[in-house]
Protein backbone atom coordinates (compact mmCIF):
# COMPACT_ATOMS: atom_id res chain seq x y z
CA UNK A 1 0.00 0.00 0.00
CA UNK A 2 1.55 3.27 -1.03
CA UNK A 3 -1.03 5.91 -0.25
CA UNK A 4 -2.25 6.09 3.32
CA UNK A 5 -5.93 6.90 3.34
CA UNK A 6 -6.44 10.31 4.91
CA UNK A 7 -8.73 10.17 7.87
CA UNK A 8 -11.35 12.83 8.36
CA UNK A 9 -10.21 15.60 10.67
CA UNK A 10 -11.98 18.83 11.54
CA UNK A 11 -10.61 21.79 9.62
CA UNK A 12 -10.61 25.38 10.80
CA UNK A 13 -11.04 26.89 7.37
CA UNK A 14 -14.10 25.82 5.44
CA UNK A 15 -13.21 24.55 2.00
CA UNK A 16 -15.40 23.86 -0.96
CA UNK A 17 -14.71 21.61 -3.89
CA UNK A 18 -14.98 22.85 -7.46
CA UNK A 19 -15.74 19.90 -9.71
CA UNK A 20 -16.33 19.45 -13.41
CA UNK A 21 -16.95 16.21 -15.30
CA UNK A 22 -15.95 15.02 -18.75
CA UNK A 23 -18.31 12.27 -19.81
CA UNK A 24 -17.75 10.08 -22.85
CA UNK A 25 -20.87 8.42 -24.21
CA UNK A 26 -20.57 5.75 -26.88
CA UNK A 27 -23.28 6.41 -29.44
CA UNK A 28 -25.38 3.31 -30.20
CA UNK A 29 -24.83 3.14 -33.93
CA UNK A 30 -24.36 -0.05 -35.96
CA UNK A 31 -21.16 1.20 -37.54
CA UNK A 32 -18.16 3.30 -36.66
CA UNK A 33 -18.06 7.06 -36.85
CA UNK A 34 -16.09 7.24 -40.11
CA UNK A 35 -16.27 3.70 -41.57
CA UNK A 36 -18.69 0.78 -42.09
CA UNK A 37 -17.21 -1.66 -39.55
CA UNK A 38 -19.31 -2.94 -36.66
CA UNK A 39 -19.26 -1.32 -33.21
CA UNK A 40 -20.21 -4.57 -31.48
CA UNK A 41 -18.75 -4.99 -27.98
CA UNK A 42 -16.83 -8.11 -27.04
CA UNK A 43 -16.00 -9.38 -30.54
CA UNK A 44 -12.83 -11.37 -31.22
CA UNK A 45 -9.92 -8.87 -31.21
CA UNK A 46 -9.34 -7.03 -34.47
CA UNK A 47 -12.35 -8.39 -36.33
CA UNK A 48 -14.18 -5.05 -36.64
CA UNK A 49 -11.38 -3.30 -38.45
CA UNK A 50 -10.97 -1.69 -41.85
CA UNK A 51 -8.44 0.51 -43.65
CA UNK A 52 -10.09 3.71 -42.35
CA UNK A 53 -10.05 2.97 -38.64
CA UNK A 54 -6.58 1.43 -39.05
CA UNK A 55 -5.32 4.68 -40.51
CA UNK A 56 -4.01 3.33 -43.79
CA UNK A 57 -2.78 5.89 -46.30
CA UNK A 58 -5.15 7.13 -48.96
CA UNK A 59 -8.43 6.33 -47.22
CA UNK A 60 -11.31 8.76 -46.88
CA UNK A 61 -13.32 8.90 -43.65
CA UNK A 62 -16.99 9.87 -44.06
CA UNK A 63 -19.19 10.88 -41.14
CA UNK A 64 -21.93 8.45 -40.10
CA UNK A 65 -25.26 10.31 -40.44
CA UNK A 66 -26.62 8.54 -37.34
CA UNK A 67 -23.73 9.91 -35.27
CA UNK A 68 -24.65 13.44 -36.30
CA UNK A 69 -28.32 12.81 -35.52
CA UNK A 70 -27.58 11.34 -32.07
CA UNK A 71 -25.10 14.11 -31.26
CA UNK A 72 -27.61 16.82 -32.16
CA UNK A 73 -30.41 15.07 -30.24
CA UNK A 74 -28.22 14.68 -27.16
CA UNK A 75 -27.11 18.30 -27.49
CA UNK A 76 -30.74 19.40 -27.64
CA UNK A 77 -31.65 17.21 -24.64
CA UNK A 78 -28.83 18.95 -22.77
CA UNK A 79 -30.39 22.32 -23.63
CA UNK A 80 -27.42 23.23 -25.80
CA UNK A 81 -27.25 25.52 -28.77
CA UNK A 82 -26.54 23.50 -31.89
CA UNK A 83 -23.66 25.06 -33.78
CA UNK A 84 -24.67 26.69 -37.06
CA UNK A 85 -21.18 25.81 -38.29
CA UNK A 86 -19.13 22.97 -36.90
CA UNK A 87 -16.06 21.03 -38.00
CA UNK A 88 -13.70 18.20 -37.11
CA UNK A 89 -10.07 18.60 -36.10
CA UNK A 90 -7.04 16.39 -35.74
CA UNK A 91 -5.64 16.01 -32.25
CA UNK A 92 -2.08 14.75 -32.53
CA UNK A 93 -0.52 12.38 -30.04
CA UNK A 94 1.55 9.25 -30.20
CA UNK A 95 0.17 6.21 -28.48
CA UNK A 96 -0.35 2.78 -30.04
CA UNK A 97 -4.09 2.78 -29.29
CA UNK A 98 -4.38 5.29 -32.10
CA UNK A 99 -3.10 3.90 -35.41
CA UNK A 100 -3.19 7.23 -37.25
CA UNK A 101 -1.20 9.07 -34.54
CA UNK A 102 -4.03 11.54 -34.36
CA UNK A 103 -7.59 11.36 -33.11
CA UNK A 104 -10.35 12.92 -35.15
CA UNK A 105 -12.18 15.11 -32.66
CA UNK A 106 -13.72 18.57 -32.50
CA UNK A 107 -11.70 21.43 -31.08
CA UNK A 108 -12.94 25.01 -31.35
CA UNK A 109 -16.27 24.49 -33.10
CA UNK A 110 -18.07 21.63 -31.32
CA UNK A 111 -21.51 20.52 -32.47
CA UNK A 112 -23.22 21.70 -29.26
CA UNK A 113 -22.46 24.36 -26.61
CA UNK A 114 -23.88 26.37 -23.71
CA UNK A 115 -26.33 23.88 -22.22
CA UNK A 116 -27.38 22.66 -18.80
CA UNK A 117 -29.02 19.76 -17.09
CA UNK A 118 -30.89 19.55 -13.82
CA UNK A 119 -29.97 17.19 -11.02
CA UNK A 120 -32.39 16.31 -8.24
CA UNK A 121 -31.21 15.11 -4.85
CA UNK A 122 -33.65 14.11 -2.13
CA UNK A 123 -32.99 15.64 1.31
CA UNK A 124 -33.53 13.96 4.68
CA UNK A 125 -37.16 15.14 4.77
CA UNK A 126 -37.88 13.57 1.39
CA UNK A 127 -38.01 16.90 -0.42
CA UNK A 128 -36.45 17.31 -3.86
CA UNK A 129 -33.40 19.58 -4.04
CA UNK A 130 -32.91 20.67 -7.64
CA UNK A 131 -29.79 22.24 -9.09
CA UNK A 132 -28.74 23.18 -12.59
CA UNK A 133 -25.29 22.08 -13.77
CA UNK A 134 -23.96 23.91 -16.81
CA UNK A 135 -22.86 21.98 -19.89
CA UNK A 136 -19.97 23.78 -21.55
CA UNK A 137 -19.95 21.75 -24.73
CA UNK A 138 -20.54 18.39 -26.37
CA UNK A 139 -18.41 17.20 -29.25
CA UNK A 140 -18.14 14.18 -31.52
CA UNK A 141 -14.96 12.13 -31.70
CA UNK A 142 -13.63 8.66 -32.38
CA UNK A 143 -12.69 6.20 -29.65
CA UNK A 144 -9.23 4.61 -29.55
CA UNK A 145 -8.23 0.94 -29.52
CA UNK A 146 -7.58 -1.16 -26.47
CA UNK A 147 -4.14 -2.13 -25.18
CA UNK A 148 -3.36 -5.35 -23.39
CA UNK A 149 -0.07 -5.22 -21.53
CA UNK A 150 1.67 -8.54 -21.93
CA UNK A 151 4.15 -10.02 -19.48
CA UNK A 152 2.43 -8.37 -16.53
CA UNK A 153 -1.05 -7.31 -15.51
CA UNK A 154 0.39 -3.86 -15.01
CA UNK A 155 1.82 -1.44 -17.50
CA UNK A 156 5.04 -0.94 -15.56
CA UNK A 157 6.21 -4.57 -15.69
CA UNK A 158 5.14 -5.40 -19.22
CA UNK A 159 7.59 -6.51 -21.89
CA UNK A 160 5.41 -5.50 -24.85
CA UNK A 161 1.79 -4.61 -25.56
CA UNK A 162 -0.93 -6.12 -27.70
CA UNK A 163 -3.48 -3.92 -29.42
CA UNK A 164 -7.09 -4.61 -30.32
CA UNK A 165 -8.51 -1.99 -32.70
CA UNK A 166 -12.14 -3.11 -32.55
CA UNK A 167 -12.94 0.00 -30.51
CA UNK A 168 -10.90 2.36 -32.71
CA UNK A 169 -13.33 4.61 -34.53
CA UNK A 170 -16.33 3.81 -32.35
CA UNK A 171 -18.36 7.04 -32.12
CA UNK A 172 -18.27 9.03 -28.90
CA UNK A 173 -19.93 12.18 -27.71
CA UNK A 174 -17.83 13.90 -25.07
CA UNK A 175 -19.87 16.09 -22.72
CA UNK A 176 -17.95 18.68 -20.70
CA UNK A 177 -19.65 20.21 -17.66
CA UNK A 178 -19.10 23.62 -16.15
CA UNK A 179 -17.29 23.54 -12.77
CA UNK A 180 -20.67 23.78 -11.02
CA UNK A 181 -20.49 20.57 -9.02
CA UNK A 182 -19.59 20.79 -5.32
CA UNK A 183 -19.63 17.25 -3.91
CA UNK A 184 -19.19 13.59 -4.76
CA UNK A 185 -22.93 13.08 -4.38
CA UNK A 186 -23.73 15.85 -6.87
CA UNK A 187 -21.17 14.45 -9.32
CA UNK A 188 -22.66 10.96 -9.11
CA UNK A 189 -26.15 12.39 -9.64
CA UNK A 190 -24.93 14.42 -12.63
CA UNK A 191 -23.53 11.22 -14.15
CA UNK A 192 -26.76 9.35 -13.47
CA UNK A 193 -28.83 12.11 -15.05
CA UNK A 194 -26.70 11.91 -18.21
CA UNK A 195 -27.21 8.17 -18.22
CA UNK A 196 -30.97 8.59 -17.87
CA UNK A 197 -31.01 11.14 -20.70
CA UNK A 198 -29.00 9.00 -23.13
CA UNK A 199 -31.14 5.96 -22.31
CA UNK A 200 -34.38 7.90 -22.74
CA UNK A 201 -33.08 9.08 -26.10
CA UNK A 202 -31.81 5.62 -26.99
CA UNK A 203 -28.52 7.10 -28.23
CA UNK A 204 -26.21 5.24 -25.78
CA UNK A 205 -26.71 2.21 -23.55
CA UNK A 206 -25.01 3.92 -20.58
CA UNK A 207 -23.18 0.74 -19.57
CA UNK A 208 -20.21 1.78 -17.41
CA UNK A 209 -18.86 -1.75 -16.97
CA UNK A 210 -18.46 -2.20 -20.71
CA UNK A 211 -17.09 1.34 -20.98
CA UNK A 212 -19.88 2.71 -23.15
CA UNK A 213 -20.13 5.53 -20.64
CA UNK A 214 -16.99 6.87 -18.95
CA UNK A 215 -16.55 9.82 -16.59
CA UNK A 216 -13.37 11.74 -15.80
CA UNK A 217 -13.39 14.22 -12.95
CA UNK A 218 -11.60 17.56 -12.62
CA UNK A 219 -11.42 18.72 -9.03
CA UNK A 220 -9.83 21.46 -6.95
CA UNK A 221 -10.64 22.94 -3.58
CA UNK A 222 -10.64 26.51 -2.33
CA UNK A 223 -11.58 28.30 0.89
CA UNK A 224 -15.27 29.16 0.88
CA UNK A 225 -15.70 32.71 -0.40
CA UNK A 226 -12.56 32.68 -2.54
CA UNK A 227 -13.23 33.20 -6.21
CA UNK A 228 -9.96 31.95 -7.64
CA UNK A 229 -9.79 28.22 -8.35
CA UNK A 230 -7.20 26.04 -6.62
CA UNK A 231 -4.83 23.69 -8.46
CA UNK A 232 -6.90 21.14 -10.30
CA UNK A 233 -6.37 17.42 -10.42
CA UNK A 234 -7.91 15.03 -12.92
CA UNK A 235 -9.23 11.66 -11.70
CA UNK A 236 -9.83 8.74 -14.04
CA UNK A 237 -10.62 5.05 -13.87
CA UNK A 238 -13.93 5.00 -12.01
CA UNK A 239 -16.40 2.46 -13.36
CA UNK A 240 -19.48 3.19 -11.28
CA UNK A 241 -21.29 6.26 -10.00
CA UNK A 242 -20.59 5.32 -6.40
CA UNK A 243 -16.87 5.07 -7.27
CA UNK A 244 -17.07 8.62 -8.67
CA UNK A 245 -18.59 9.86 -5.40
CA UNK A 246 -16.03 8.01 -3.29
CA UNK A 247 -13.06 9.13 -5.41
CA UNK A 248 -14.20 12.74 -5.09
CA UNK A 249 -14.75 12.51 -1.34
CA UNK A 250 -11.29 10.97 -0.97
CA UNK A 251 -9.72 13.66 -3.14
CA UNK A 252 -11.42 16.52 -1.25
CA UNK A 253 -10.03 15.15 1.99
CA UNK A 254 -6.56 14.61 0.53
CA UNK A 255 -6.37 18.12 -0.91
CA UNK A 256 -7.76 19.72 2.23
CA UNK A 257 -5.17 17.94 4.36
CA UNK A 258 -2.41 18.89 1.94
CA UNK A 259 -3.32 22.55 2.25
CA UNK A 260 -3.95 22.49 5.98
CA UNK A 261 -0.89 20.54 7.07
CA UNK A 262 1.48 21.19 4.19
CA UNK A 263 2.10 17.44 4.07
CA UNK A 264 2.24 17.50 0.28
CA UNK A 265 1.95 20.00 -2.52
CA UNK A 266 -1.02 19.72 -4.82
CA UNK A 267 0.24 19.53 -8.38
CA UNK A 268 -1.73 19.56 -11.58
CA UNK A 269 -1.74 15.90 -12.56
CA UNK A 270 -3.83 12.91 -13.48
CA UNK A 271 -4.67 10.50 -10.69
CA UNK A 272 -6.20 7.05 -10.99
CA UNK A 273 -8.89 5.75 -8.66
CA UNK A 274 -7.83 2.45 -7.12
CA UNK A 275 -11.01 0.53 -6.36
CA UNK A 276 -9.21 -2.04 -4.21
CA UNK A 277 -7.42 0.46 -2.02
CA UNK A 278 -10.20 3.06 -2.18
CA UNK A 279 -7.83 5.90 -2.90
CA UNK A 280 -6.49 7.98 -5.79
CA UNK A 281 -2.92 7.50 -6.94
CA UNK A 282 -0.71 9.74 -9.00
CA UNK A 283 -0.22 8.49 -12.54
CA UNK A 284 3.34 9.00 -13.64
CA UNK A 285 2.99 12.27 -15.51
CA UNK A 286 3.52 12.28 -19.26
CA UNK A 287 6.81 13.73 -20.37
CA UNK A 288 6.42 17.39 -21.16
CA UNK A 289 3.14 19.20 -21.37
CA UNK A 290 0.72 17.98 -23.97
CA UNK A 291 0.88 19.78 -27.26
CA UNK A 292 -1.91 18.40 -29.38
CA UNK A 293 -1.36 20.75 -32.34
CA UNK A 294 -4.99 20.68 -33.39
CA UNK A 295 -5.75 21.58 -36.98
CA UNK A 296 -8.88 21.27 -39.12
CA UNK A 297 -9.43 17.74 -40.48
CA UNK A 298 -9.02 18.10 -44.23
CA UNK A 299 -10.71 14.77 -45.05
CA UNK A 300 -14.08 15.72 -43.57
CA UNK A 301 -16.34 18.54 -44.66
CA UNK A 302 -17.62 21.15 -42.21
CA UNK A 303 -21.14 20.75 -40.88
CA UNK A 304 -23.98 23.20 -41.19
CA UNK A 305 -27.00 21.33 -39.94
CA UNK A 306 -30.01 23.03 -41.51
CA UNK A 307 -32.39 24.62 -39.00
CA UNK A 308 -35.30 22.50 -40.31
CA UNK A 309 -33.27 19.37 -39.67
CA UNK A 310 -32.52 20.46 -36.10
CA UNK A 311 -36.21 21.23 -35.58
CA UNK A 312 -37.16 17.85 -37.01
CA UNK A 313 -34.84 16.03 -34.60
CA UNK A 314 -36.06 18.20 -31.75
CA UNK A 315 -39.63 17.13 -32.49
CA UNK A 316 -38.54 13.50 -32.14
CA UNK A 317 -37.21 13.94 -28.60
CA UNK A 318 -39.18 11.98 -26.00
CA UNK A 319 -40.29 13.44 -22.67
CA UNK A 320 -36.98 13.80 -20.84
CA UNK A 321 -36.18 12.74 -17.24
CA UNK A 322 -36.39 16.28 -15.87
CA UNK A 323 -39.78 16.88 -17.51
CA UNK A 324 -41.01 13.55 -16.21
CA UNK A 325 -39.89 14.30 -12.65
CA UNK A 326 -41.66 17.64 -12.67
CA UNK A 327 -44.84 16.13 -14.09
CA UNK A 328 -44.91 13.17 -11.70
CA UNK A 329 -44.42 15.41 -8.68
CA UNK A 330 -46.33 18.52 -9.64
CA UNK A 331 -49.19 17.04 -11.68
CA UNK A 332 -49.54 13.48 -10.41
CA UNK A 333 -48.71 14.27 -6.79
CA UNK A 334 -46.11 11.51 -6.45
CA UNK A 335 -43.35 11.84 -3.84
CA UNK A 336 -39.79 12.69 -4.87
CA UNK A 337 -38.77 9.18 -3.84
CA UNK A 338 -41.44 7.40 -5.91
CA UNK A 339 -40.67 9.68 -8.83
CA UNK A 340 -37.02 8.73 -8.64
CA UNK A 341 -37.81 5.03 -8.66
CA UNK A 342 -40.32 5.31 -11.51
CA UNK A 343 -38.19 7.53 -13.76
CA UNK A 344 -34.87 5.72 -13.34
CA UNK A 345 -35.51 3.17 -16.09
CA UNK A 346 -36.96 4.31 -19.39
CA UNK A 347 -38.93 1.07 -19.83
CA UNK A 348 -40.44 1.33 -16.34
CA UNK A 349 -41.52 4.92 -16.83
CA UNK A 350 -42.97 4.11 -20.25
CA UNK A 351 -44.89 1.20 -18.73
CA UNK A 352 -46.21 3.35 -15.88
CA UNK A 353 -47.29 6.11 -18.27
CA UNK A 354 -49.04 3.57 -20.52
CA UNK A 355 -50.93 2.17 -17.51
CA UNK A 356 -52.09 5.70 -16.64
CA UNK A 357 -53.14 6.31 -20.23
CA UNK A 358 -55.18 3.10 -20.03
CA UNK A 359 -57.01 4.61 -17.08
CA UNK A 360 -55.15 3.24 -14.05
CA UNK A 361 -55.23 5.15 -10.78
CA UNK A 362 -51.88 6.93 -10.22
CA UNK A 363 -51.14 5.70 -6.69
CA UNK A 364 -52.30 2.15 -7.40
CA UNK A 365 -50.31 1.93 -10.62
CA UNK A 366 -47.22 3.32 -8.86
CA UNK A 367 -47.55 0.73 -6.08
CA UNK A 368 -48.00 -2.21 -8.42
CA UNK A 369 -45.15 -1.10 -10.71
CA UNK A 370 -42.68 -0.39 -7.90
CA UNK A 371 -43.76 -3.43 -5.88
CA UNK A 372 -44.85 -6.74 -7.38
CA UNK A 373 -43.98 -5.94 -11.00
CA UNK A 374 -40.45 -4.72 -10.25
CA UNK A 375 -39.84 -7.73 -8.00
CA UNK A 376 -40.98 -10.08 -10.78
CA UNK A 377 -38.97 -8.31 -13.49
CA UNK A 378 -35.84 -8.44 -11.33
CA UNK A 379 -36.32 -12.09 -10.47
CA UNK A 380 -36.91 -13.05 -14.11
CA UNK A 381 -34.25 -10.60 -15.35
CA UNK A 382 -36.82 -9.07 -17.68
CA UNK A 383 -37.16 -5.55 -18.95
CA UNK A 384 -40.54 -3.94 -18.38
CA UNK A 385 -40.86 -3.79 -22.15
CA UNK A 386 -40.87 -7.60 -22.19
CA UNK A 387 -43.48 -8.26 -19.48
CA UNK A 388 -46.35 -10.47 -20.66
CA UNK A 389 -48.63 -8.44 -18.39
CA UNK A 390 -49.29 -5.34 -20.48
CA UNK A 391 -49.82 -1.90 -18.92
CA UNK A 392 -53.40 -2.06 -20.25
CA UNK A 393 -54.01 -5.29 -18.32
CA UNK A 394 -52.52 -3.74 -15.19
CA UNK A 395 -54.97 -0.85 -15.59
CA UNK A 396 -57.76 -3.37 -16.06
CA UNK A 397 -56.74 -5.25 -12.90
CA UNK A 398 -56.61 -2.03 -10.89
CA UNK A 399 -60.02 -1.12 -12.30
CA UNK A 400 -61.46 -4.49 -11.19
CA UNK A 401 -60.37 -3.75 -7.63
CA UNK A 402 -61.71 -0.21 -7.77
CA UNK A 403 -65.15 -1.24 -9.00
CA UNK A 404 -65.40 -4.06 -6.46
CA UNK A 405 -65.27 -6.93 -8.96
CA UNK A 406 -62.34 -8.47 -7.09
CA UNK A 407 -60.58 -7.74 -3.81
CA UNK A 408 -56.95 -6.66 -3.56
CA UNK A 409 -56.18 -10.07 -2.19
CA UNK A 410 -57.62 -11.83 -5.23
CA UNK A 411 -55.70 -9.44 -7.46
CA UNK A 412 -52.46 -10.55 -5.82
CA UNK A 413 -53.53 -14.15 -6.29
CA UNK A 414 -54.07 -13.89 -10.04
CA UNK A 415 -51.02 -11.68 -10.59
CA UNK A 416 -48.43 -14.48 -11.02
CA UNK A 417 -50.45 -16.03 -13.84
CA UNK A 418 -50.96 -12.66 -15.52
CA UNK A 419 -47.26 -11.86 -15.22
CA UNK A 420 -46.36 -15.17 -16.77
CA UNK A 421 -48.98 -15.52 -19.46
CA UNK A 422 -50.53 -12.11 -19.93
CA UNK A 423 -54.07 -11.98 -21.27
CA UNK A 424 -57.14 -10.25 -19.91
CA UNK A 425 -57.42 -9.81 -16.14
CA UNK A 426 -61.20 -9.82 -16.28
CA UNK A 427 -61.42 -13.04 -18.28
CA UNK A 428 -58.98 -14.73 -15.93
CA UNK A 429 -60.88 -13.90 -12.73
CA UNK A 430 -64.16 -14.86 -14.39
CA UNK A 431 -62.83 -18.17 -15.67
CA UNK A 432 -61.43 -18.96 -12.23
CA UNK A 433 -64.70 -18.02 -10.54
CA UNK A 434 -62.90 -15.39 -8.50
CA UNK A 435 -65.38 -12.58 -9.01
CA UNK A 436 -66.04 -10.90 -5.72
CA UNK A 437 -69.35 -11.63 -4.03
CA UNK A 438 -71.02 -8.25 -3.75
CA UNK A 439 -74.54 -9.58 -3.61
CA UNK A 440 -76.05 -8.52 -0.28
CA UNK A 441 -78.47 -11.44 -0.08
CA UNK A 442 -75.82 -14.03 -0.76
CA UNK A 443 -73.44 -12.56 1.81
CA UNK A 444 -76.21 -12.13 4.37
CA UNK A 445 -77.09 -15.80 4.14
CA UNK A 446 -73.47 -16.76 4.77
CA UNK A 447 -73.18 -14.38 7.71
CA UNK A 448 -76.44 -15.59 9.24
CA UNK A 449 -75.31 -19.21 9.09
CA UNK A 450 -71.96 -18.28 10.62
CA UNK A 451 -73.58 -16.48 13.54
CA UNK A 452 -75.94 -19.40 14.12
CA UNK A 453 -72.98 -21.85 14.12
CA UNK A 454 -70.99 -19.81 16.65
CA UNK A 455 -73.38 -18.69 19.37
CA UNK A 456 -70.61 -18.58 22.02
CA UNK A 457 -68.45 -16.19 19.96
CA UNK A 458 -71.47 -13.97 19.31
CA UNK A 459 -72.09 -13.90 23.04
CA UNK A 460 -68.47 -12.90 23.75
CA UNK A 461 -68.63 -10.17 21.14
CA UNK A 462 -71.74 -8.72 22.66
CA UNK A 463 -70.07 -8.86 26.07
CA UNK A 464 -67.44 -6.43 24.74
CA UNK A 465 -64.86 -8.60 22.97
CA UNK A 466 -65.29 -6.63 19.75
CA UNK A 467 -61.97 -7.88 18.39
CA UNK A 468 -63.88 -11.01 17.40
CA UNK A 469 -65.15 -9.08 14.38
CA UNK A 470 -61.93 -10.13 12.69
CA UNK A 471 -62.70 -13.75 13.38
CA UNK A 472 -66.10 -13.48 11.69
CA UNK A 473 -64.68 -11.61 8.67
CA UNK A 474 -62.08 -14.33 8.38
CA UNK A 475 -64.75 -17.00 8.47
CA UNK A 476 -66.75 -15.26 5.75
CA UNK A 477 -63.61 -15.13 3.59
CA UNK A 478 -62.95 -18.78 4.29
CA UNK A 479 -66.49 -19.72 3.36
CA UNK A 480 -66.25 -17.77 0.09
CA UNK A 481 -62.63 -18.67 -0.77
CA UNK A 482 -61.72 -15.02 -0.26
CA UNK A 483 -64.30 -13.78 -2.72
CA UNK A 484 -66.50 -11.84 -0.30
CA UNK A 485 -66.40 -8.06 -0.78
CA UNK A 486 -64.57 -7.04 2.43
CA UNK A 487 -66.26 -3.64 2.71
CA UNK A 488 -69.75 -5.04 2.23
CA UNK A 489 -69.01 -7.94 4.57
CA UNK A 490 -68.12 -5.54 7.37
CA UNK A 491 -71.10 -3.38 6.63
CA UNK A 492 -73.49 -6.32 6.88
CA UNK A 493 -71.71 -8.11 9.70
CA UNK A 494 -71.47 -5.39 12.34
CA UNK A 495 -75.23 -4.68 12.79
CA UNK A 496 -75.94 -8.43 12.93
CA UNK A 497 -73.22 -8.99 15.54
CA UNK A 498 -74.48 -6.13 17.66
CA UNK A 499 -77.90 -7.78 17.44
CA UNK B 1 13.65 33.58 -37.82
CA UNK B 2 13.36 29.86 -37.10
CA UNK B 3 15.53 28.70 -34.21
CA UNK B 4 17.28 25.35 -33.89
CA UNK B 5 15.44 24.76 -30.64
CA UNK B 6 12.10 24.98 -32.42
CA UNK B 7 13.21 22.42 -34.99
CA UNK B 8 14.28 20.13 -32.16
CA UNK B 9 10.92 20.54 -30.47
CA UNK B 10 8.97 19.80 -33.64
CA UNK B 11 11.19 16.79 -34.30
CA UNK B 12 10.53 15.54 -30.79
CA UNK B 13 6.76 15.97 -31.17
CA UNK B 14 6.92 14.03 -34.44
CA UNK B 15 9.13 11.37 -32.79
CA UNK B 16 11.96 12.03 -35.24
CA UNK B 17 15.54 11.47 -34.10
CA UNK B 18 17.71 14.06 -35.82
CA UNK B 19 21.48 14.26 -35.73
CA UNK B 20 23.09 17.65 -35.08
CA UNK B 21 23.94 17.94 -38.78
CA UNK B 22 20.39 17.10 -39.79
CA UNK B 23 19.05 19.63 -37.32
CA UNK B 24 21.23 22.30 -38.91
CA UNK B 25 20.18 21.28 -42.41
CA UNK B 26 16.47 21.22 -41.60
CA UNK B 27 16.62 24.51 -39.71
CA UNK B 28 17.87 26.13 -42.90
CA UNK B 29 15.42 24.37 -45.19
CA UNK B 30 12.40 24.95 -42.99
CA UNK B 31 13.33 28.60 -42.61
CA UNK B 32 13.35 28.96 -46.39
CA UNK B 33 9.94 27.34 -46.68
CA UNK B 34 8.52 29.58 -43.99
CA UNK B 35 9.96 32.66 -45.68
CA UNK B 36 8.34 31.61 -48.92
CA UNK B 37 4.94 31.09 -47.29
CA UNK B 38 5.42 34.38 -45.48
CA UNK B 39 4.62 36.14 -48.77
CA UNK B 40 0.95 35.36 -48.10
CA UNK B 41 1.03 37.93 -45.31
CA UNK B 42 1.31 40.66 -47.94
CA UNK B 43 -2.38 40.13 -48.67
CA UNK B 44 -4.97 41.92 -46.59
CA UNK B 45 -7.30 39.17 -45.28
CA UNK B 46 -9.13 41.22 -42.65
CA UNK B 47 -12.39 40.89 -44.57
CA UNK B 48 -11.96 37.21 -45.47
CA UNK B 49 -13.66 34.60 -43.29
CA UNK B 50 -11.37 31.78 -42.14
CA UNK B 51 -11.93 28.50 -43.95
CA UNK B 52 -11.58 25.01 -42.56
CA UNK B 53 -11.63 23.31 -45.92
CA UNK B 54 -10.24 23.84 -49.40
CA UNK B 55 -13.36 22.56 -51.14
CA UNK B 56 -16.65 24.35 -50.61
CA UNK B 57 -18.73 21.39 -49.48
CA UNK B 58 -20.91 20.82 -46.42
CA UNK B 59 -22.63 17.99 -44.56
CA UNK B 60 -21.18 15.00 -46.35
CA UNK B 61 -22.40 11.93 -44.47
CA UNK B 62 -23.04 8.24 -45.12
CA UNK B 63 -25.85 5.97 -43.90
CA UNK B 64 -25.24 3.77 -40.84
CA UNK B 65 -25.09 0.57 -42.88
CA UNK B 66 -22.91 -2.29 -41.73
CA UNK B 67 -20.38 -3.62 -44.19
CA UNK B 68 -17.57 -5.80 -42.90
CA UNK B 69 -14.17 -5.35 -44.47
CA UNK B 70 -13.22 -8.56 -46.22
CA UNK B 71 -9.45 -8.50 -45.92
CA UNK B 72 -8.87 -8.59 -42.19
CA UNK B 73 -5.86 -10.87 -42.53
CA UNK B 74 -4.18 -8.44 -44.88
CA UNK B 75 -4.65 -5.62 -42.40
CA UNK B 76 -3.17 -7.63 -39.54
CA UNK B 77 -0.29 -8.90 -41.67
CA UNK B 78 0.51 -5.38 -42.82
CA UNK B 79 1.40 -4.41 -39.26
CA UNK B 80 5.10 -4.52 -38.32
CA UNK B 81 4.42 -7.27 -35.76
CA UNK B 82 1.49 -9.53 -35.10
CA UNK B 83 0.62 -11.94 -32.30
CA UNK B 84 -2.44 -14.06 -33.03
CA UNK B 85 -5.47 -11.79 -33.24
CA UNK B 86 -3.47 -8.84 -31.91
CA UNK B 87 -1.03 -6.34 -33.25
CA UNK B 88 2.11 -6.36 -31.18
CA UNK B 89 3.82 -3.10 -30.22
CA UNK B 90 6.88 -2.28 -28.12
CA UNK B 91 6.17 -1.72 -24.47
CA UNK B 92 5.07 1.77 -23.56
CA UNK B 93 6.95 4.00 -21.09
Amino acid sequence: MTAAAPTKTPHETQYEAVIGLETHCQLSTNTKIFSNSSTEFGATPNTNIDPICMGLPGVLPVLNQKVLEYAVKLGLALNCQIAPYSKFDRKQYFYPDLPKNYQISQFDLPIAEHGWLEIELIDDDGNPQRKRIGVTRAHMEEDAGKLVHAGSDRLAGSTHSLVDYNRAGVPLLEIVSEPDIRSGREAAEYGQEIRRIVRYLGVCDGNMQEGSMRCDVNISIRPVGQEKFGTKVEIKNMNSFSAIARAIDYEIERQTQAIETGSETIVQETRLWDENLQCTKSMRSKEGSSDYRYFPEPDLTPLEVPAEQVQGWKAELPELPREKRHRYQEELGLSAYDTRVLTEDVDVTAYFDAALTAGADVKQAANWVMGDLTAYAKEQKLSFADLALTPETLAELIGLIADGTISGKIAKEVLPELLEKGGSAKELVESKGLIQISDEGELEAIIDKLLADNPDKVEQYRAGKTKLQGFFVGQVMKATSGRADPKLTNKLLVPKLKG
Amino acid sequence: MLEREEVKKVAHLARLALTEDETDAFTGQLAQILDYVEQLNELDTDEVAPTAHAIDMRNVTRPDDLENYEHREDLLNAAPAREGDFIRVPKIL
